[in-house]
């Protein structure tokens, strides 16, 4: 750059930053020698022995010191001049500059694009990849990633609209999927009964987990939802009789095209339409049963939030005591939230027991409560695209991860990039939280306004009280 | 009356190791107000740590004292685990002090899943099982059919917490360091007029609590003899129960909470059934944040306008 900075000022950097350096290489060795210094293995004789690494401490260790080594030195010096010139230029923007111009251009129309995007996307994946190659994609991209923005639109209900941190959300996801398969098991019932059924069912336990807690605040909601979530998975792992235990339940009735399923007899769908058989017909028929029940989420929290109950829920979660002062009967407000908040839930969970044909109590761990809320809270609490975007690259990063073989090259046949699937998520996870705190779309758009719609910036809300 | 006895016996050991993890989140929680959710995966490493050194000192280095070998391998873990909860608290936790209060706690998850996922990459899926130590009995009262004994390893167990409470107890009650840290705990702001550096309080609190942590894992491992990556969640939750029904916040409250857990989970395995023992132990958290959301111990919380 030309605008260089004096050279005495560059030589305390180098120290600095050498400094620094050193410190996080100390620091790395000692958290590292335990666990990564030596591994413990069991030898012949089925005893539990230790095994030096010394190699990969002292490479990770390197790369930890160089890269706080080259962030002091290069990132936080551009950093700061960056800061420096944003301050000095921040009054001079126009107010309909370019960048802003952009901004309002790709607000208008990200949804609109994103929508035509995801409708066109099975017939898309399957001009690029043909019929063996596509399944793969629209099923665990596509479906997988579909169901987690349904689920997290779902608990975006309860924690961004009515501001209830729920940590057991799965719980209601496990009712849905248990309804179905039981009772499709059992009683022979078609999917497109029991689908509003499982939903109808997951809301009743919505309102009955929601009842006793209504008095709760905050944290200690967070981790009473989550007690309640673990019961009602401990149930489902001791009640062996009725859910199977760890064994779960197997061959669940698959969906069907309205009576005609899908397999290679005379009655099949492929045999019906003089199609060839192949197996995608039902991957493309899911993703778009999921995306109808995504978006129809979707369009019913966009409804309900400017309904009187939706306006009740957003005051709940700015300020319960105003919202007590101005005769707003909190008790229905918040557990209609549950209510409709688990319905949906319950609805992903009878799709999920369909989809895969196979549920286990493996599938609605606390794990994954933890991702739907950090979708919720990374998106953006109360936005309904960051929670897409947020569930897109978290749930896709992840899906990702798996297809990477290129890593495989750069670290050997041995990698297996699954494996560091989620400790990834992790460290993104704490990431992304240090660098948005508010999510990726922090700013609201009150749903109730005078005169015009004025976008609020997050850092002036506070959220999370109810 | 025998069986009670001995179930009494073990309830209490297993209700020492969650007290001394459910001091931790009541520390924590009491002086920044958060539910550290990593705490228990921290417990965990101690865990491992704590196996490591063991295996490095008797193995590799031939000390055939188990004593003098356990004394080494507390400190340690204590000293390790207390410098990795420092340095997680710079990192994840730090940062948002002072931004919108889900933040920490969605950081704290992403600490938990990276904690457990990271040993499981480094240390493998499989439980660890190590040599069992103190396998000695002393039996109390002997009958035809059962003998109601206590274990030399139970003994080590509530010797050391024992003293560890005491030691504890002096550094809140009696310390400048104590003094600062509950001066923290009830107002930060006025605490760092009067010249208490709220910082470095807070990282001594991440320090101490899991200095405790080290030690219940130390002790965990030492009783079960076998340690999983995945070992972190279920203790750590029921700590979380024990500290909240203590009353959250309390010190006095998290160790009666921890043992009054451990016994309620004993006795529910014993005479009740051992598949229902961790819905017995989320029951009870769930009636007491019903029926008396300030815990056995804690202050009510007073909601100003």
């Amino acid at each position: 750059m030309s605008e260089a900075l004096p050279d005495r000022d560059a030589r305390p950097d180098l120290i600095r930053a050498l400094r620094e350096g050193a410190l996080a290489a100390l620091i790395a060795f000692a958290l590292f020698l335990p666990l990564i210094g030596f591994s413990t293995v069991q030898n012949m004789r089925n005893e539990i022995v230790l095994e030096a690494r010394w190699q990969l401490l002292f490479t990770l260790v390197a790369v930890i010191a160089g890269i706080r080594f080259l962030s002091t030195l290069l990132l936080a010096p551009w950093a700061e001049r960056r800061a420096a010139a944003a301050a000095l230029t921040k009054r001079e923007v126009p107010p309909n500059g370019v960048a802003q111009v952009w901004r309002a251009m790709a607000a208008r129309w990200f949804a609109p694009l994103a929508l035509g995007f995801v409708i066109v996307y099975p017939p898309l994946v399957l001009g690029l990849n043909g019929f063996q190659g596509a399944a793969k994609w629209i099923d665990n991209f596509g479906i997988q990633i579909l169901i987690y923005v349904m689920l997290g639109w779902g608990l975006n209900i309860v924690v961004g609209l009515a501001g209830l941190l729920d940590l057991g959300y799965v719980a209601f996801y496990a009712v849905g999927a248990y309804s179905y398969a039981l009772l499709a098991q059992n009683f022979g019932l078609s999917f497109w009964l029991l689908l509003p059924v499982s939903g109808i069912l997951a809301a009743f336990w919505g309102i009955m987990l929601g009842f006793p807690v209504l008095r709760l605040r905050g944290d200690y909601l967070a981790i009473v939802t989550l007690a309640f979530g673990e019961i009602i998975r401990l149930v489902l792992i001791n009640w062996v009789p009725v859910t199977g235990g760890y064994a779960g339940i197997s061959s669940i009735p698959r969906p069907t095209f309205f009576g005609i399923p899908f397999n290679a007899s005379d009655e099949g769908f492929a045999a019906t339409f003089g199609l060839p058989f192949t197996p995608i017909y039902r991957t493309i028929f899911l993703y778009y049963v999921i995306l109808a029940l995504a978006l129809l989420t979707a369009a019913v929290t966009v409804r309900l939030r400017r309904m009187p109950i939706g306006r009740a829920w957003e005051a709940l979660r700015e300020d319960e005591i105003a919202c007590r002062s101005l005769g707003i009967n909190t008790t229905t407000t918040k557990l209609t939230a549950f209510a409709i908040g688990a319905a949906f839930g319950g609805f992903a969970g009878a799709f999920f027991a369909a989809r895969q044909g196979f549920i286990s109590p493996e599938s609605f761990t606390f794990m994954e409560s933890a991702v739907i809320v950090a979708m919720v809270v990374l998106g953006g609490m109360g936005s309904q695209i960051g929670v897409a975007i947020a569930a897109v690259l978290m749930i896709g990063g992840t899906e990702i991860m798996r297809e990477l073989d290129v890593l495989k090259a750069v670290f050997g046949p041995d990698f297996d990039p699954t494996q560091y699937r989620m400790l990834i998520f992790g460290a993104a996870m704490v990431a992304i939280t240090v660098w948005r705190p508010r999510g990726l779309i922090s700013t609201r758009q009150p749903s109730a306004f005078l005169a015009e719609r004025k976008a609020i910036s997050g850092t002036l809300v506070r959220e999370g009280h109810g | 009356m025998d069986v009670f006895l001995q179930q009494l016996i073990n309830g209490l050991t297993l209700g020492s190791i969650y007290g001394l993890i459910a001091l931790g989140y009541t520390m924590v929680f009491g002086i920044i107000g958060m539910v550290n959710f990593a705490h228990g995966d921290v417990f965990m490493v101690a865990s491992f740590i704590a196996m490591v050194t063991f295996l490095l000192l008797t193995t590799w280095l031939g000390i055939s004292s188990v004593v003098l070998a356990l004394f080494i391998v507390l400190i340690v873990a204590m000293v390790l685990t207390g410098f990795l909860n420092w340095t997680i608290e710079r990192i994840a936790y730090r940062p948002l002090r002072g931004s919108f209060r889900l933040a920490p706690l969605i950081s704290a998850i992403g600490m938990s899943i990276f904690l457990a996922n990271f040993v499981q990459v480094a240390q493998g899926p499989r439980n660890k099982a190590m040599p069992a130590l103190f396998n000695e009995v002393i039996v109390l009262r002997s009958s035809e059919t059962f003998d109601v004994a206590v274990s030399y390893k139970q003994i080590v167990i509530w010797l050391v917490t024992a003293l560890l409470l005491l030691g504890f107890w002096f550094l809140v009650t009696r310390t400048k360091l104590g003094r600062a840290q509950r001066a923290c705990e009830q107002d930060p702001k006025m605490a760092a007029l009067v010249g208490v550096d709220v910082d470095r309080t807070i990282s001594i609190t991440f320090v101490i609590a899991a200095a405790l942590a080290a030690v219940a894992g130390t002790l965990y491992l030492v009783y079960y003899g076998v340690v999983s990556f995945n070992d972190g969640f279920q203790p750590g939750v029921k700590a979380f129960t024990a500290a909240v029904l203590g009353g959250i916040g309390s010190l006095p409250g998290a160790v009666i909470g921890g043992l009054l857990i451990g016994l309620i989970e004993t006795f529910w395995s014993a005479y009740f059934s051992l598949d229902y023992k961790d819905v017995a132990a989320f029951s009870i958290l769930a009636v007491t944040m019903i029926f008396l959301p300030q815990g056995l111990l804690g202050r009510p919380d007073v909601e100003k306008v």
